[in-house]
C-alpha cells in the first residue's frame, strides 16, 4: 500500500474505520448500559432534564434476575444449545460425507447432483414455512426440539457441503492413492487419510452452523408453541412483550445473554469462521 | 506385481458391504444417501405440499379442497400485495447498494497492515454473529418514540426540535428497516470482499501507478474487475436472503403501520400463521419463488460470464 503523509492517513483512513467500528458495535453497547440501568432511568423521556443516556451511576442486576425468576430463560437457553449443537453435529455428519462424494468420486449425474445442493443451498427458509409446519405436524413432532433438529439441517447441509467440497477439492489426488497402493481400502483412505486433513474446512462449517441455528428464527417460531419448548430468539420475543407493553430491561438482558453463548464460541474459531464466511462465497 | 496384489488381499478380509464400497458409484450412494433423505423430505416434499397447498382452499383446522389459481387471483388483486412487491424490491435494492458501497469501502480500510488488525476484525463481525431478533431489539430499544436515544443526540446536537416518531409513519419505518439491515450486512461484504481484495497482488497496483494512474483510476482499472467474480456471488447471498427476510420486520414493525411495510415474509406468515388462511400464506410465500429464481439464473450466467472472461 502506498502511505501518504500522517495526516492523510487519519482523514482516509483511521477517522472513517473509527467512525465504522463505532456504529456497527454502538447498538451492542446500548444493549449492555440498559441491560444495567435500573427502570426509574430507563423510562425517563428523551427530552427530560439531566437524562444521562449512555452511563448509569446505579447498575442494578434486576433485570437479569427477572429473567431467571419469572421466565424460563435458562430453559430457552438449554433449548438453543441443544438443538443448535445437534442439528450441526447431523449436518456436519451429513455434508462432510455428501460433500467427499461429489468433490472426490467418479458417478453418474455427479455435476446435476452438485448443481442440486448449490440450489437448496440458496432456498431461503421463508419459502416453506407454512407446508413444512403442516407437515411437521402430520409427522406428530411439532412443539418438540426435534421439529427444529431436523429441519434446521435443510439450510445447514447444502451450505456444509458446498464449503467442504471446496476444501477436497484443494487436497491433492495423490494422497489417497498413496493410501491405497498402501492397501487402504477406499474407505478407510477416506476416514483416515482425507478427512483428518480437512479438518479446518470441518470446524469452519461446524462454527459457522453453530451460529446459523442459533440465529434461527422463523421456524423456531411457527413450529414450537409451549414456552418452556422455546428458543431464545422466540421466547424473548415472545415472552417479554405483553400486547404493546415492551420489558426493555429483562429484553436487553435477554438479548444480552442470548448473544453471549454464540460470541464466545465465535471468539474462540474466528478465524475458522472468516475462512468458512470467505470460502463460502468463492463457489 | 506384489503392489496390485495388496489391496486384493486386503479386500478379501472385508466384510461383504464393506467390499462393495469399493465400487465409487455404490460409496457415493452411501455417502449422499443421508443427505438426500433429509433434503428430499424436508425440501422437496414441501415444496410439492406448498404447490398443492397454495391451489387448495385450505385453512387452520379446515381441510380445504382443490381451487385452481383462485388463491393467486385473489393476491393479485390485494392493494397489500402489491404494496409487500414493491416494498420488497426497493427493500432488497436499497439495502443491497449500500452494502455494496460501505463494505467494499470498510474492505479497502481494512486491506491494509495496521496494529490491532485481527481484533478489530474480530469485532466488526459481530453484527452478523448476534442473532438477528436480538440485536434488532436493540434497534427497535434505540428507535423506541418515546425514549429514542437517536433522538435524544439529535436534540442534543440541535437537528430537531420535536421527536421523530420512527416506526409510526410508513416512510420512516421502511427507512429504519433498510438502515439496520445494512448494518448487519455491511460486515459480511467487507469482510468477503476483504478476501477478495487480499488475493489482488499489490504489483498491480504498483504497475498501474508507476504508470501514471491516480489512486481513484487505480480502483476503478484495476481493483474493480479482479474484484467482480467475488462481489457478484456476494450480491447474490446477500439478494436472496434480504429478498426472503422476515425476522427485521417481525420485530421492527410487524408489517405495520398499517400493513405499510410488509415483505413477501411477513405477509405470508400473518395471513398462514396469524389469521390461519394458509392456501393464501403458502401462495404469497411461493410468489417469492419466480423472482428468487430469475434473480440466480440471470447471477449465475453473468458470474460464469465473467469467469470465463
Amino acid at each position: 500500500m502506498i502511505e501518504g503523509a500522517l495526516w492523510r492517513r487519519w482523514v482516509f483512513y483511521n477517522i472513517p474505520l473509527i467512525l465504522f467500528v463505532f456504529v456497527l458495535l454502538f447498538p451492542f453497547y446500548w444493549m449492555i448500559v440498559t441491560t444495567f440501568r435500573p427502570d426509574g432511568e430507563l423510562y425517563l423521556p428523551w427530552n427530560a432534564p439531566n437524562y444521562m443516556p449512555f452511563w448509569t451511576n446505579n447498575p442494578t442486576f434486576e433485570h437479569i434476575l427477572y429473567l431467571f425468576e419469572e421466565t424460563n430463560f435458562a430453559r430457552w437457553m438449554f433449548n438453543t444449545m441443544f438443538i443448535a449443537l445437534v442439528s450441526t453435529l447431523i449436518s456436519l455428519f451429513c455434508g462432510v460425507l455428501a460433500g467427499y462424494a461429489l468433490a472426490r468420486l467418479n458417478f453418474p449425474y455427479a455435476g446435476g447432483l452438485g448443481t442440486a445442493i448449490f440450489i437448496t443451498y440458496l432456498v431461503p427458509q421463508t419459502l416453506l414455512f407454512i407446508p413444512l409446519a403442516e407437515i411437521i405436524r402430520n409427522f406428530k413432532i411439532g412443539d418438540t426440539p426435534w421439529a427444529l433438529i431436523l429441519t434446521y439441517p435443510t439450510f445447514l447441509i447444502p451450505f456444509c457441503t458446498w464449503l467442504m467440497m471446496g476444501y477436497f477439492k484443494a487436497i491433492p489426488k495423490e494422497l489417497e492413492e498413496c493410501a491405497r497402493i498402501d492397501g487402504a481400502s477406499r474407505w478407510k483412505a477416506m476416514i483416515y487419510i482425507i478427512i483428518p486433513v480437512a479438518v479446518p474446512g470441518i470446524l469452519s462449517s461446524g462454527i459457522i452452523a453453530f451460529t446459523l441455528s442459533w440465529n434461527e428464527f422463523i421456524y423456531a417460531l411457527v413450529f414450537l408453541s409451549s414456552p418452556d419448548q422455546k428458543t431464545v430468539p422466540v421466547g424473548v420475543t415472545s415472552e417479554l412483550i405483553r400486547g404493546d407493553v415492551f420489558f426493555w430491561g429483562p429484553l436487553m438482558a435477554g438479548a444480552l445473554l442470548g448473544s453471549i453463548p454464540v460470541a464466545i464460541v465465535y471468539s474462540f474459531f474466528v478465524e475458522h469462521y472468516v475462512s468458512g464466511l470467505t470460502g463460502s462465497v468463492k463457489g | 506385481m506384489a503392489v496390485t496384489s495388496l489391496p486384493a488381499a486386503e479386500g478379501k478380509r472385508l466384510s461383504p458391504r464393506l467390499r462393495k464400497l469399493e465400487d465409487e458409484r455404490w460409496l457415493a450412494l452411501a455417502l449422499l444417501t443421508p443427505t438426500a433423505v433429509l433434503l428430499g423430505l424436508f425440501i422437496a416434499y414441501p415444496f410439492f405440499e406448498g404447490v398443492m397447498l397454495s391451489l387448495s382452499s385450505t385453512r387452520v383446522g379446515q381441510p380445504g379442497e382443490f381451487v385452481g389459481l383462485k388463491n393467486f387471483h385473489k393476491i393479485w388483486n390485494d392493494s397489500i400485495f402489491r404494496t409487500t412487491v414493491w416494498n420488497t424490491f426497493w427493500y432488497t435494492g436499497v439495502t443491497t447498494v449500500f452494502k455494496l458501497a460501505l463494505g467494499l469501502w470498510l474492505a479497502i480500510l481494512l486491506n491494509r497492515h495496521f496494529r490491532g488488525k485481527a481484533i478489530i476484525r474480530a469485532f466488526i463481525l459481530l453484527p452478523f454473529i448476534i442473532p438477528t431478533v436480538l440485536s434488532t431489539f436493540a434497534w427497535k430499544w434505540m428507535f423506541d418514540p418515546t425514549f429514542s436515544v437517536i433522538n435524544w443526540t439529535l436534540f442534543q446536537l440541535g437537528f430537531i426540535t420535536t421527536r421523530i416518531n420512527w416506526l409510526g409513519d410508513a416512510d420512516l419505518a421502511m427507512t429504519s428497516i433498510i438502515i439496520i439491515n445494512i448494518w448487519r450486512g455491511v460486515p459480511f461484504f467487507a469482510i468477503t470482499l476483504l478476501a477478495g481484495l487480499q488475493t489482488i497482488s499489490p504489483e498491480l497496483h504498483e504497475a498501474a501507478a508507476i504508470d501514471g494512474a491516480r489512486p481513484w483510476q487505480r480502483f476503478w482499472h484495476v481493483t474493480w474487475p479482479l474484484l467482480m467474480p467475488v462481489t457478484l456471488v456476494v450480491v447474490l447471498f446477500s439478494v436472496i436472503q434480504t429478498f426472503a427476510d422476515f425476522q427485521l420486520v417481525y420485530v421492527m414493525t410487524g408489517g405495520g403501520p398499517a400493513n405499510a411495510t410488509h415483505l413477501f415474509a411477513t405477509y405470508a406468515y400473518q395471513l398462514g400463521i396469524g389469521t390461519g388462511l394458509l392456501a393464501e400464506g403458502a401462495a404469497i410465500s411461493l410468489a417469492m419463488f419466480p423472482f428468487l429464481f430469475i434473480i440466480v439464473v440471470v447471477q449465475l450466467l453473468y458470474i460464469r460470464r465473467v469467469e470465463t472472461r
